[in-house]
């Protein structure tokens, strides 16, 4: 029972999972790089950063490099530590099998 | 009734199946996200063979050069030295023309870009030890210690390749620990200096030159 619960509803989802895993190993992402990885679409990728900035396991920096704006992804501690559980989570569901 | 309770049992167990394997989906599109923002993997093997053959041809034409003044050793002044340099500088220009020359081949290939932030990093993680070692050694040239300086060069490559190898594929790790290796011996019996040169910088490149070709670039 206590595997189930550390599976994360709000992790469950493909581009959910990518933008947590690609900013886990970067210090930062901005939207068209993570666009780019994760082959989603604007709203697409809107959406789901919104629902994990909602979660606060994601921080949004918005500013100007010259005149485009730039929004810029990073993980709080909150979401590492929740993605590192729901990781574990996820592999002990596999290797229960 | 048993046979509903068999049906109940193998809807359950297939759905089971059904979302382990999605799990394990994720988990390896977690991996490949992981490595593909992190890592940049198009490093060409081709291009280290290469830079091996220009290394060992570069060496032969200096030995030769050597070998055959009026002298036959090497001193810090006069021409010769100053042809070896010259010789030195255009084995490295070659190498690194032709790696970014096949490396932004094989990224097109690839899909990915040659100049993105994966590639940056690797590349400023590499000039790091190699650029403090190459002030270095011109400095301590100035000072007529030159006695180390293959020594020297093996080491601080080998020290380059390690600090870039966590930012692309893993086997330019096992390079800079051998051109450390190396280096090291060479700090012990600088005589064999020459020798050493071209194995860290000839053989060795094409050894793992030709490892990665066959494991990555062929596939």
């Amino acid at each position: 029972m206590s595997i189930i619960n550390n599976i994360n509803k709000v992790f469950d989802h493909r581009i959910r999972l990518g933008i947590m895993s690609v900013l886990m190993v970067n210090e930062y992402a901005d939207f068209n790089t993570l666009k780019e990885l994760l082959g989603a679409t604007d709203g697409n990728l809107a959406s789901h950063t919104k629902a994990l900035e909602k979660a606060e396991y994601i921080t949004v920096e918005k500013q100007f490099i010259g005149r485009k704006p730039n929004t810029r992804y990073s993980t709080t501690t909150l979401g590492k530590v929740e993605f590192k559980k729901h990781i574990n989570a996820l592999e002990k569901l596999i290797n229960k099998q | 009734m048993h046979i509903i309770n068999y049906l109940f049992y193998f809807v359950f167990q297939s759905t089971l199946i059904m979302s382990n394997e999605d799990y394990l989906k994720d988990i390896s599109e977690i991996k490949n996200l992981m490595n593909k923002s992190s890592r940049f993997i198009s490093l060409s093997g081709l291009s280290g063979i290469l830079a091996g053959v220009y290394a060992i041809i570069g060496a032969a034409i200096a030995y030769y050069v050597v070998t055959n003044s009026q002298r036959g050793y090497l001193i810090l002044d006069g021409n010769i030295f100053k042809i070896c340099i010259g010789i030195l500088f255009l084995v490295a220009l070659l190498s690194i023309v032709t790696g970014i020359y096949l490396t932004t081949k094989k990224a097109k290939k690839n899909g990915e870009n040659f100049w993105d932030n994966s590639s940056k990093r690797l590349i400023i993680n590499f000039l790091i030890p190699l650029v403090t070692g190459g002030i270095y050694i011109l400095l301590i040239l100035g000072q007529q210690k030159y006695g180390q300086t293959g020594a020297l060069m093996l080491i601080f490559y080998g020290l380059a390749l390690v600090n870039a190898s966590k930012y692309s594929i893993g086997d330019i790790r096992y390079l800079g620990f051998t051109e450390i290796i190396l280096g090291l011996i060479c700090t012990l019996y600088p005589g064999y200096g020459f020798w050493l040169w071209i194995l860290g910088f000839g053989v060795m490149h094409i050894v793992y030159g030709s490892i990665m070709h066959f494991k990555y670039d062929r596939k």
